[in-house]
């Protein structure tokens, strides 16, 4: 039985350390777009933020004043027991994102849509999202907080097949061109692409694909991972840097994830993860014992399974 | 932070005198009293007629389009974390309104505004606009902050939208994106990056399923 208070203690240090520690594939992706820069004021840039994330680890401050909007990501192994159950998990989520709100701090940033009501913690009707995924042989929890920034870099469009790969790359960069101006999404960014899936899955597919996965990794589908390289350097070649000033650091990176869709469709959704590509994760075991990382794994061969029946001959062979 | 572009250290209250030395693209950091403000006190201090906040002498005249990440103490104290803009186009209606009200010269926020905006309004009034950098460098904005002077109408507008007033040193880095005779920084890189597009799209293809409204106008903005 896993017990509570380790999921909810577990919870506010990962709320602190999505806030103030980028983790490290971003920031090695960073440092490369750092040192091929050409453009001037895109490089000032990026040297103001390696410098931000030193300052924010020093003083343990948040990176970004924009707490963006914390959500959760939970994978629960199939032997695994909660202590309470799920409905406690969901309330121990909802109280680690409200305390580590004020202990931070982080900035409240959500409100009522119409009402624009604040309750200064971060938590109101819906909010934290909170998204499930499961897991086969294994009896932890994995804990992911994602901030992602809120405003710009997102959008869907219904493609057909007959629109192709040159119909993606359009809408590819008709996103990066508008949100790129003036840096609206705060590049360089990691940019999450969403094929297929129903209309809302796709968004999801995207989102996930933006926050949930490390750079450098690619989709296990050669093709895919080809259009992954060839759509990072396409971003890359718009001749816009950070901030939208002039230069060659627009994309991190480029990730994919696709599902199946409407035979007459191909939806697509484009979702750009920040500056601040905050995210953190941790196993938490049966015995209350937590480990921390900051690549979600999110996606697994069970969770992208495309046929019926999942065995997993792979798996129990090598263990 | 070394870099080739220049810098320029700026205390606050600024002269009309002092703005006119700063050039588009040059790198400033301030020392003096800022304050927040955005849609919230706008539409309280203009639309509903309700005035200044406070004095110019407690506000200063240098508006951040911002919201700290910040909490109160069960003592009463003011415990600023993190700092960043919000973005700047979407308050342009008020602004005439109220560079009059407040009498601010600096308008700091994320992303600028158009130049017609600054043409129009900015101008006239002496002000120019100081954007902030990544837009993340939260935590150096916050390193520069010396002392929460004060908030105001918290009860009226919760803790995001509040006027908080900040003593600020060396706080930066910014960029002047648009200098007293209303030139952009922004939109200077825009037409840079503008003659490359058409042979960017180049193998791309229009959805077949359009959309009402939207413009195909790669060179425009979406702002
Ligand atoms: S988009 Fe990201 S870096 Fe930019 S202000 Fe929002 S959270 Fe911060």
């Amino acid at each position: 039985m896993i017990p509570l208070a380790s999921l909810q203690r577990t919870a506010e240090e990962l709320m602190a350390k999505a806030a103030i520690e980028i983790p490290d594939d971003y920031l090695a992706g960073l440092r490369r777009c750092a040192n091929t820069e050409k453009g001037d004021l895109s490089a000032f840039v990026i040297q103001a933020m390696l410098e931000n994330y030193e300052a924010a680890k020093e003083d343990r401050r948040a990176m970004c004043g924009d707490t963006g909007v914390p959500r959760w990501y939970v994978k629960i192994g199939n032997d695994a027991r909660i202590d309470g159950g799920p409905i406690a998990l969901e309330a121990a989520l909802r109280r680690a994102t409200a305390n580590a709100t004020h202990s931070v701090p982080l900035r409240p940033n959500r409100v009522h849509p119409l009402w624009r009501t604040d309750h200064n913690n971060n938590v109101g009707i819906n909010a934290p999202e909170i998204e499930y995924s499961f897991h086969p042989n294994a009896d932890w929890v994995e804990l992911t907080t994602v901030h992602k920034g809120g405003l710009f870099g997102s959008d869907y469009r219904m493609l057909f097949p007959g629109d192709g790969i040159e119909g993606i790359k359009r809408f590819y960069l008709d996103t990066l061109v508008a949100f790129g101006k003036r840096g609206l999404a705060c590049q360089p960014a990691i940019i999450g692409v969403g094929l297929g899936g129903s209309k809302d899955a796709c968004m999801v597919l995207g989102k996930q694909a933006s926050c949930l996965r490390t750079v450098g990794s690619r989709n296990p589908d050669p093709k895919i991972a080809a259009l992954e390289d060839e759509l990072h350097e396409l971003g890359n070649n718009i001749g816009m840097g950070a901030m939208g000033f002039m230069g060659s650091s627009m994309v991190v990176d480029c990730q994919i994830e696709v599902g199946y869709c409407h035979t007459g469709g191909m939806p697509m959704s484009v979702h750009m993860f920040c500056l601040s590509s905050r995210r953190s994760t941790a196993r938490i075991y049966a015995d209350g014992r937590a480990e921390f990382r900051t690549d979600p794994m999110w996606f697994t061969d069970y969770s992208r399974r495309a046929t019926v029946e999942w065995d997993q001959p792979m798996l129990e062979a090598a263990e | 932070m070394s870099s080739k572009l220049k810098t320029v250290h700026l205390k606050l209250p600024a002269s009309t005198e002092d703005l006119q030395t700063l050039e588009i693209g040059s790198v400033v950091y301030l020392s003096g009293r800022v304050f927040t403000a955005r849609e919230g006190i706008y539409k309280r201090a203009i639309e509903e007629g309700v005035g200044m906040p406070a004095s110019r002498e407690d506000l200063g005249s240098a508006n951040f389009h911002c919201s700290p990440a910040a909490t109160i103490e069960p003592d009463g104290t003011l415990n600023v974390g993190s700092v960043t803009a919000t973005a700047s186009f979407r308050f342009a209606k008020w602004l005439d309104g109220w560079l009059k009200l407040s009498g601010c010269n600096i308008i700091i926020g994320k992303g600028g505004m158009t130049s017609e905006v600054y043409r129009d309004i900015f101008v006239p009034n002496n002000t120019i606009y100081l954007t902030t950098v990544g837009y993340g460098t939260g935590a150096l904005l916050g390193r520069g902050i010396r002392n929460v002077v004060g908030i105001h109408w918290k009860e009226e507008l919760g803790l995001a939208q509040a006027a908080w007033v900040l003593d600020v040193e060396n706080f930066g880095p910014f960029l002047v994106e648009s200098d007293l005779e209303g030139n952009s920084l922004f939109e200077r890189e825009n037409a840079k990056i503008a003659p490359g597009i058409d042979k960017l799209y180049e193998g791309t293809r229009p959805a077949t399923l359009r959309r009402y409204g939207e413009t195909d106008n790669k060179k425009e903005e979406v702002i």
